[in-house]
């Protein structure tokens, strides 16, 4: 498998323990916010993601623990670009199942299909035995690289 | 058999769950033709069977079955739901 979720979620896209975010709009914001520092994306994605989180709800919780906020392809995003947060306290969705939140990753897309590499990356990581539970543990960068490289191997 | 799965937009979550649609159906030998699509397209689109997650399920009107999706990395719940519809 071509890792393409590891070349691109390098240490500058990944953010372990922020301070305290205690709505899904602070937390997808933080999130957008890393995509946007970075220059990935523009200031109008962070709004189009939480826009979207207002518009269309928790769907975006789409496992226990876990969030993938993003928008629509468009003009504010420079090029796809992902952007990972593991909260230091877990934070409430409101999704009638897969509440509290305790991973994020943020995407950014720039073609309808362009990102299909990454999220099939991403796919696989996910699928891991208790991934979720592994990643809301993780303590540093060089854990969560670990463990990717591992998934990549499978 | 074709099947169309719906997100809010049409780019991330639906995108993953045709992935696991698609290889649900290659598990029981079945070739399924699918396309990822968001909450205002779906409706122009013709297939057998629609798979989405939970909380966007709710918001579909459809004539072919829908299927509501919890935990989307769940691929024993998917194939749990799909494999009754396995079959064309």
């Amino acid at each position: 498998m071509a890792n393409r979720l590891k070349k691109m979620l390098t240490e500058e896209m990944v953010r372990l323990d922020p301070p305290l975010l205690s709505t899904p709009e602070e937390v997808i914001e933080y999130c957008g916010n890393i995509l946007v520092e970075n220059k990935k994306a523009k200031a109008g994605y962070v709004k189009e993601m939480i826009d979207s989180y207002q518009r269309f709800g928790p769907y975006m919780v789409m496992a226990p623990g876990l969030a993938l906020p993003h928008a629509r392809p468009g003009g504010n995003v420079k090029e796809p670009c992902i952007s990972f947060v593991k909260l230091k306290e877990p934070v409430c969705f409101h999704h009638p199942c897969n509440d509290p939140v305790w991973v994020v990753f943020a995407l950014g897309g720039v073609s309808d299909d362009g990102h299909i590499e990454l999220l099939q990356d991403l796919s696989s990581l996910l699928a891991g035995e208790r991934m979720i539970e592994k990643l809301a543990a993780l303590n540093t960068y060089e854990e969560l690289e670990k463990l990717m490289e591992k998934e990549a191997r499978r | 058999m074709k099947v169309v799965t719906v997100c809010g937009m049409g780019f991330g979550t639906s995108l993953m769950l045709l992935m696991s649609v698609k290889e649900s159906g290659r598990k029981y030998g079945i070739t399924v033709e699918g396309e990822a699509t968001d909450l205002g397209s779906y409706k122009g689109k013709s297939c057998d069977l629609i798979v989405a997650s939970s909380e966007i399920a709710k918001q579909i009107e459809a004539d072919v079955p829908v299927l509501a999706i919890t935990n989307l990395l769940d691929k024993a719940e998917i194939e749990e739901k799909i494999r009754p519809y396995l079959n064309k």
